[in-house]
């Protein structure tokens, strides 16, 4: 375990709203073009990478080797194994502390990271009725008794169910849940629409500085995030309607992020490896936790990376002062928020075992060049989206710098991840 | 395809067309192909330069039908491939006759897309000499336009100094398929410091090159045949051009770098991408250029401004950063600066004075820089391409189209790979004493010098 896992770069698509210009192309089909893109920028064509870790939270039955059959149709050496994972939400980080594990125990040299979701893609599955009436009729032993299991269908049977937004455990949609915590926390509308106008303005100014000249390569004709909205305001999006948590909800289509489609990788290797290959190295992977609280027990179900960062920052003798940067997922606005004052609450944090707060975040080293609010969302993109970008920006102030990524994922779990500068 | 167009493309229209003189345009030899009939040899005077870099090349050589006035006329028997002729020992006027004598039989038996090299001194000498000079140049341009079948002619002014080893990638690549768009040209090749060695498979194994607006048309083209030559492709365009350049860097095995030209930092972001992967940088082809055509009277700043910064300026920033020899990741020494001018910029085009201006210029700027850099061994050419097929021309309507495709000397346009394969010849090691040169790849367009 002694060799340093450095973060070499990445590359992403554009991200843009589902049924949007990636209407037409599956989960397949995104992750090839991101990391052809990254293949290219690296100059590893035909190279064979040590494995490519990547994941999809919706997906196919047909998509069960993914990352894998993406590698086959890349210009990747067809020699580079692949696996996938899934984590919800956290999938693009936890490949990522996957490879970067990997890497460090020195299993492998070099790997990439990878996350994909086509939200316009998303798997489509017939009914359970249908399913039972469509087996029994296989079974059939005669003409007869396959009409008769087959005129067990019933019209309600034939509607196709799209996968489940719900907690299978609650009911409730993530939305639903998270209205739940914006209430029990106190968060208001207008620190909500705060937050979500400064996402779209810094990511809006990242695009014009071309920050994003060597983490994002367009596809389909798609140069820039599509969702991205360089001119909203806290008074436009205060005009909009509630989306979660009634009629008084503070919850907006404009503090919650959009479904989306996208793709994004990184590239991991040992310092060694990058350095005798030429590549640059932006940051080294330091440690990473993950946490899950008891959402059906009534516990908020987003809020599992407090505990994640705790327990990580107290491992490391770290406070967030320590952290030139900070990324939080912005699955909406107030999860950010009440991550934050949970992260200030003595008695929550005790709550959950630490020994005491975690402290406070000085808001300028927020999610500096944009989150999920304004770049969208693809669910197991996003972890691979994050890690690339902020070790770009630790990278550009300077050796030592430290940051931290914290994500909320469904079933009540957070992945969080320290990354430090070279 | 318009109407027009497949009107003109279907059986009925092709022997319409033929009969209106538009025939099928000749096949042109490209690639690393020698001429398939015999290289024939003549030399007026007693310069032996040409028979020696022949030699090197491996190529055996026939001696020349001479016409001396007999009859009927004498003729070679079987097509011949191509005639070098040496004259480098030609002075007087009189002596222009024996040139004469040995191209009039070589022109009548000569195959399709074979060569005619003429071989010269650069015009020095008395007034006599340097008539004789200049009169050469002008058989060379109206061979170019008499030839048919897609052969080509080509005037080489070779250095009093230069010996084989200098000349022998300027002759192989006149020879070979690779320059079968160029025709009715003369450039010069001087003295340098080299070993004499043969054409190689691969000249440019291993070095880093970079290639400007690398994601489609004649920059797609330059990257594949780099590669092809064995150069390690930096392949640049701007970030919104990413996906194809992505393309292109993954077919070539090289990087692709989004980056737009004009960036102030341009040349040292080059820099830097050169400077990490550890290996010196080779070679800069400034291939990136745009067009905003309006005539002069609806020109307005803007798009004056645009044409001149992206084809003209930023070249020039770029190459002075990279020149510099504190920028880590810059020009090594020995290495290869190629900018893309065009006929347009060398004779003038209605509606494009902001375009020729800039290509213009880019002739200016690398005669302007060869001299200087000679010191360090870079050499610095432009290449100045007519019509060539990309998608920026097939855009063109189609009769226009059809126009400027037949008005030059070998009836159709070039293809991208023809502009870069002039350029492989450029970067090639052996071409050290190729410097300061304008060379076009025009089929030798009607218009222009
Ligand atoms: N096609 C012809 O017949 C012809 C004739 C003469 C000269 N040329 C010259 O050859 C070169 C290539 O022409 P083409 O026909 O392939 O054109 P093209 O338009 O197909 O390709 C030009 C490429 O340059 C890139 N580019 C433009 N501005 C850039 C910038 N600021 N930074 C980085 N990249 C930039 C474009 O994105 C594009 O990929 C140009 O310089 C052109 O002027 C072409």
């Amino acid at each position: 375990m002694s060799h340093n896992a450095v973060v070499i770069g990445g590359n992403r698509i554009p991200f843009a709203k589902a049924g949007g210009p990636y209407a037409e192309a599956s989960n397949h089909d995104l992750l090839t073009a991101a990391l052809d893109g990254l293949v290219a920028r690296f100059g590893l064509a035909g190279t064979r990478v040590g494995e490519v870790a990547g994941g999809a939270v919706l997906k196919h039955p047909k998509d069960f080797n993914l990352t894998r059959e993406v590698v086959l149709s890349s210009a990747l050496s067809p020699a580079t194994p692949a696996c996938d994972l899934q984590q919800a939400c956290g999938t693009g980080l936890e490949t990522t502390i996957y490879i970067a594990n990997k890497i460090a125990l020195g299993q492998i040299d070099v790997g990439i990271s990878a996350g994909v979701d086509s939200a316009s893609d998303a798997p489509i599955t017939v009914s359970d009725g249908l399913k039972r009436a469509l087996l029994r009729a296989n079974r059939a032993r005669s003409a007869a008794e396959r009409a008769k299991a087959l005129a067990g269908i019933r019209p309600r049977h034939l509607a196709p169910q799209a996968p489940g937004v719900a907690e299978p455990r609650t009911g409730l949609s993530m939305g639903e849940h998270q209205a739940l915590t914006t209430e029990r926390w106190g968060i208001g509308r207008t620190e909500q629409d705060e937050l979500a106008a400064a996402s779209h303005h810094h990511l809006a100014a990242a695009w014009d500085d071309g920050f994003f000249d060597d983490l994002v390569t367009p596809y389909l004709g798609v140069a820039k995030d599509a969702i991205l909205r360089p001119d909203t305001s806290v008074e436009k999006l205060a005009k909009l309607k509630p989306a979660f948590g009634g009629p008084q909800g503070t919850m907006t289509a404009g503090n919650s992020t959009a479904l989306s489609d996208g793709a994004a990788t990184a590239l991991l290797a040992s310092e060694e490896w990058a350095r005798e290959n030429g590549m640059p190295v932006l940051a080294r992977f330091v440690d990473a936790e993950v946490a899950a609280v008891d959402h059906p027990g009534g516990d908020d179900l987003l809020l599992g990376p407090v505990a994640a960062t705790g327990r990580l920052l107290a491992r490391q003798g770290l406070t967030p002062n320590d952290f030139a940067l900070i990324e939080i997922h912005e699955a909406f606005a107030s999860t950010v928020l009440a991550t934050l004052k949970a992260w200030e609450d003595e008695d929550y944090c005790r709550g959950l075992g630490l020994d005491g707060a975690i402290g406070t975040l000085d808001r300028a080293r927020l999610n500096v060049a944009g989150s999920s609010l304004a770049a969208g969302h693809p669910f197991a993109a996003t972890g691979a989206r994050i890690f690339p970008t902020l070790a770009k920006l630790l990278h550009e102030r300077g050796p030592g710098s430290k940051g931290l990524i914290s994500m909320c994922a469904a079933g009540g779990q957070g992945v969080v991840a320290i990354l430090e500068a070279v | 395809m318009s109407a027009l167009e497949k009107a003109f493309t279907s059986k009925p229209g092709k022997a319409i067309a033929a009969k209106a003189g538009l025939k099928d345009p000749p096949r042109l030899r490209r690639g690393r192909t020698w001429p398939e009939g015999a290289i024939v040899l003549a030399e007026i005077g007693d310069g032996s330069l040409a028979r020696r870099t022949l030699t090197l090349l491996g190529r055996s050589v026939e001696s020349p039908v001479v016409d001396d006035g007999g009859e009927p006329t004498p003729g070679y028997g079987a097509r011949i491939g191509a005639l070098v002729v040496d004259v480098t020992g030609l002075t007087t006027i009189p002596q222009l006759e024996e040139l004469r004598a040995v191209l009039r039989p070589a022109v009548k038996g000569i195959e399709r897309a074979g060569r005619i090299v003429i071989v010269a001194h650069p015009s020095a000498g008395d007034w006599e000499q340097r008539s004789v000079a200049r009169a050469l140049d002008g058989i060379n341009r109206t061979i170019g336009k008499e030839l048919r079948g897609g052969a080509t002619t080509t005037l080489l002014h070779v250095a009093q100094e230069a010996t084989p080893g200098d000349l022998v990638s300027t002759l192989g690549f006149v020879l070979q398929g690779r320059s079968a768009f160029v025709d009715g040209q003369a450039w010069t090749v001087a003295a340098a410091e080299q070993p004499a060695e043969t054409l190689q498979e691969r000249p440019l194994e291993d070095r880093v090159v970079v290639v400007t607006g690398a994601a489609r048309g004649i920059g797609a083209a330059i990257a594949r045949t780099l590669a092809r030559d064995g150069a390690r492709i930096v392949a640049v365009d701007i970030p919104p051009a990413g996906e194809a350049l992505a393309q292109v860097a993954n077919e070539v095995g090289g990087t692709a770098l989004q980056l737009d030209i004009t960036a102030a930092d341009a040349g040292a972001a080059i820099a830097a991408h050169v400077a990490r992967s550890g290996r010196p940088l080779y070679a800069v082809v400034h291939n990136a250029g745009i067009t905003r055509d309006k005539m002069l009277a609806n020109t307005d700043a803007s798009r004056w401004a645009s044409v001149l910064d992206v084809n003209l300026a930023a070249q020039m920033r770029i190459n002075e950063v990279l020149l510099d020899p504190a920028t880590e990741g810059g020009l090594a020494d020995g290495g290869r600066l190629v900018g893309i001018a065009s006929t347009s910029g060398l004779a003038g085009n209605k509606g494009q004075t902001n375009y020729a201006a800039s290509k213009a210029g880019v002739a200016g700027l690398v005669e302007a820089m060869a001299p200087d850099l000679a010191e360090r061994s870079v050499t610095v050419n432009a290449v100045a391409p007519g019509f060539i097929e990309t998608e920026m021309t097939g855009r063109i309507p189609f009769v226009q189209r059809e126009i400027f495709r037949r008005s030059n000397s070998l009836s159709q346009g070039g293809r991208p790979e023809d502009v870069a394969e002039t350029i492989g010849y450029l970067l090639d090691p052996r071409s050290q004493g190729v410097t300061g040169q304008v060379i076009r790849v025009c089929g030798q367009n009607l218009v222009g010098a």
